[in-house]
């Protein structure tokens, strides 16, 4: 049975690379390079596996500005079959809701689709919430955090992975399915698949007449959370560092026993 | 994502010197925002002298009857017929929540045959119990669990919902808020409460813990927040009498469609013999203890202290301890007397795990390391050479 697989990607600057500036309490960017959202790489090169183990079609999908171009590039070079990009002036200031609604649309769009795959997580907002809500817009059982997956005619076999070990679980297709790092080791784009990128028109660009949603469920009016506001964590700790030696040893000996 | 930034842009640098995120750049004299990253803070707009920046503009959502919405709920995760932690130190904060609001705090309990848990739940004080019993819930999956849970929801009205964010609360969180068609914030480490407006401010980490945000749900209900376990405190036990608090069992309806998912075991590998989040004492090791054998020294330590063995995502990756030890984002955050980091850099995703540590100590070679910059006390030194003296100074005493 041949797949039709849509992985939904983000990219996210490389927040390991981000530091603070201490100076403005701001966040350093400059230089810091934007990449595929770790996790979402991992649900990419699954799909990827699937597809030549299964045969079908690997279908990615972001929404983002213009510049995440490059993302669903590197995606082509990958070796996904097709692109579409996400990008419209009403998708601005989207939250995780209006996000999900939004890839809700363009997969209905795609047609009929065996399996849904997303990171777990984007490193830059950390809240894992993207994938469920999408498979809920998309009315599919969602299995999340999955290590390992397996597709034996219309079923999956997922094994997630919890915090104290893991679960077997399994669902009839179509499933929207979360990756986490343990499931695989992405490949490198190979040269003639970046050559394909830049070469052959497999990326599309959909507005919201593309989506034919009403324009008050997305975007910042389509977001029923609001950032507040945003702040530097502070630290108020001493920070009364010493060099080695015997004084400064019998020092933290007298602080530990103080405290115990 | 999308702002404009318009020709009469003089590029002053305001804006850029305003955004919290560092994503606003000078080019040839005019501010350019990475749109990408742009949280639409607002800080830029109002920083700016030429009215240079436009803003997509915001539609208010016509407020349906928010007034409808009242009392605070949390859910009570269970397993294996245990509550979590996160579960009491949710009823916790939702009481202080509710006494602000002057609401009823409801706990939602949801299983097979747990009768007990709910009346745990009362003696730390719920006022209400609802209890849905099912062989069908008696372990987690997330259809039954958000059937239920959104069928109480809409019939009942909570303002405020509250989940442990833990791998199963984050994974039921969003799919319920989807259905409820409300928003939800990730994983926050803070909430506070404006009894005006009954706004839930709920501020969580992002960037990895490099910048917090507070976040709030205006039109919407109920305002639904996962919660990082170990950061609130644990509701106590009341000591009085009987609890006051009232149990009702609700009907459990689910639809073939919610049964899809079988889930055909359930393995347990970490066993959670190691009490990280309990402990008062912990002696943590990162890449720079080097090697399985030199985690026998710290264990020394921690044992001499009456401590257990922490560690960093470096030192679990490199498999020289189980990942049950992991502190941080993604591992446990705790909360000791104690916090002993020894060879471990710091990085902002293991801190963001000790910041409720009454004193930590950093041992690190590296005199620049960041992890002195969070710790109370600080030894720039081999870790090979500070800790046995350190045990020698210990045990003559
Ligand atoms: C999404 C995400 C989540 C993460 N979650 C976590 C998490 O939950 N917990 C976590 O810990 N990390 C987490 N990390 C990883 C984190 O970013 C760091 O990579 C990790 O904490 C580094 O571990 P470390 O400090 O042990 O290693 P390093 O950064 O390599 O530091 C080792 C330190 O040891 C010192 N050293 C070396 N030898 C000696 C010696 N003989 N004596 C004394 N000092 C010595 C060095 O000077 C150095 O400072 C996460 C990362 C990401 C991207
Ligand atoms: N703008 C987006 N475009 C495509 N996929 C996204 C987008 N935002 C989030 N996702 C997907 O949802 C997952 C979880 O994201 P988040 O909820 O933001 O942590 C990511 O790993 C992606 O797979």
């Amino acid at each position: 049975m041949a797949l039709k697989i849509v992985v939904c990607i983000k990219q996210v600057p490389d927040t390991n690379q981000v530091r603070i500036d201490p100076r403005t309490g701001t966040l350093k960017r400059e230089g810091v390079p934007s990449i595929i959202n770790p996790e979402d790489k991992h649900a990419l090169e699954e799909a990827l596996c699937l597809k030549d183990i299964h045969g079908g079609e690997v279908v990615v999908l972001t929404m983002g500005p213009l510049q995440a171009l490059s993302a669903l590039r590197l995606a082509i070079a990958m070796g996904a079959d097709r692109a579409i990009l996400l990008s419209d002036r009403a998708f601005a200031g989207s939250d995780t809701m209006a996000t999900s609604l939004t890839l809700a649309a363009a997969i209905k769009r795609l047609g009929k689709y065996s399996l849904v795959f997303a990171g777990r997580q984007a490193i830059d907002g950390d809240t894992a919430q993207v994938g469920p809500q999408l498979a809920e817009h998309l009315n599919i059982p969602q299995l999340t955090y999955a290590g390992e997956v397996e597709i034996e005619k219309n079923e999956i076999t997922v094994k997630r992975l919890l915090e104290e070990g893991y679960e077997i679980a399994s669902s009839p297709l179509p499933v929207l399915v979360t990756a986490v790092k343990e499931l695989n080791h992405p490949r490198y784009p190979t040269g003639a698949g970046v050559f394909k990128s830049f070469r052959e028109n497999r990326i599309e660009t959909w507005g919201l007449a593309e989506l034919g949603l009403d324009k008050d469920s997305l975007g910042l009016s389509g977001s029923p959370t609001q950032v507040h506001a945003t702040f530097v964590p502070h630290n108020e700790r001493t920070s009364e560092v010493h060099p080695h030696g015997e004084e400064a040893v019998r020092t933290l000996a007298n602080k530990i026993i103080a405290l115990i | 994502m999308f702002i404009e930034i318009l020709e009469k842009c003089i590029g002053c640098g305001l804006c850029a010197k305003a955004c919290p995120l560092g994503c606003i750049t000078i080019e040839n004299k005019k501010a350019r925002i990475d749109q990408a990253s742009c949280n639409l803070c607002r800080s830029c707009l109002e920083s700016c002298k030429f009215e240079a920046i436009e803003f997509p503009e915001e539609k208010k959502q016509p407020a349906s009857d928010l007034s409808e919405y009242r009392g605070v709920w949390i859910f009570a995760e269970q397993r294996e017929n245990k509550l979590l932690p996160v579960a009491l130190e949710m009823l916790g904060e939702g009481r202080k929540i509710a006494e602000v609001l002057n609401v009823p705090l409801t706990a939602l309990l949801l299983g097979h045959e747990i009768e007990d848990l709910a009346r745990e739940l009362l003696e730390h004080g719920a006022d209400t119990v609802l209890l849905a019993d099912d062989p069908q819930l008696a372990s987690y999956r997330t259809n039954p669990y958000a059937r239920v849970i959104a069928s109480l929801v809409s019939e009942r009205k909570p303002e405020i919902l509250l989940i442990g964010a833990t791998t199963l609360g984050r994974d039921l969180a969003p799919r319920l808020s989807a259905r409820l068609g409300t928003g939800l914030t990730a994983d926050c480490t803070k909430l506070e409460v404006e009894r005006e407006g009954r706004k839930l401010l709920q501020t969580r980490p992002a960037f990895g813990g490099n910048l917090m945000a507070t976040i709030v749900c205006p039109n919407h209900r109920p305002q639904m927040a996962t919660v990082r376990p170990g950061v609130m405190e644990k509701a106590e036990k009341i000591s009085s009498t009987a609890p006051k608090g009232t149990l009702e069992k609700v009907g459990v309806k689910l639809l073939a469609d919610d049964l899809k998912v079988l889930v055909e075991k359930i393995v347990r590998t970490d066993k959670v013999s190691l009490n990280l989040e309990e402990a008062l004492v912990i002696v943590a090791g990162g890449r720079g203890v080097g090697n399985q054998e030199t985690f026998k020294l710290l264990e020394e330590v921690a044992e001499a202290l009456g401590g257990v063995v922490g560690a960093s995502r470096a030192a679990v990756d490199a498999g020289w301890i189980a990942h049950a030890h992991q502190v941080g984002q993604t591992g446990k955050v705790v909360k000791p007397r104690l916090y002993l980091a020894c060879g471990i850099s710091g990085a902002i995703q293991h801190s963001a795990g000790i910041q409720g540590a009454e004193c930590v100590v950093a041992i690190n070679k590296d005199k620049n390391a960041p992890i002195f910059a969070c710790a109370d006390f600080g030894i720039v030194g081999d870790l090979n050479e500070v800790l046995p003296q350190l045990l020698k100074e210990l045990k003559g005493r």
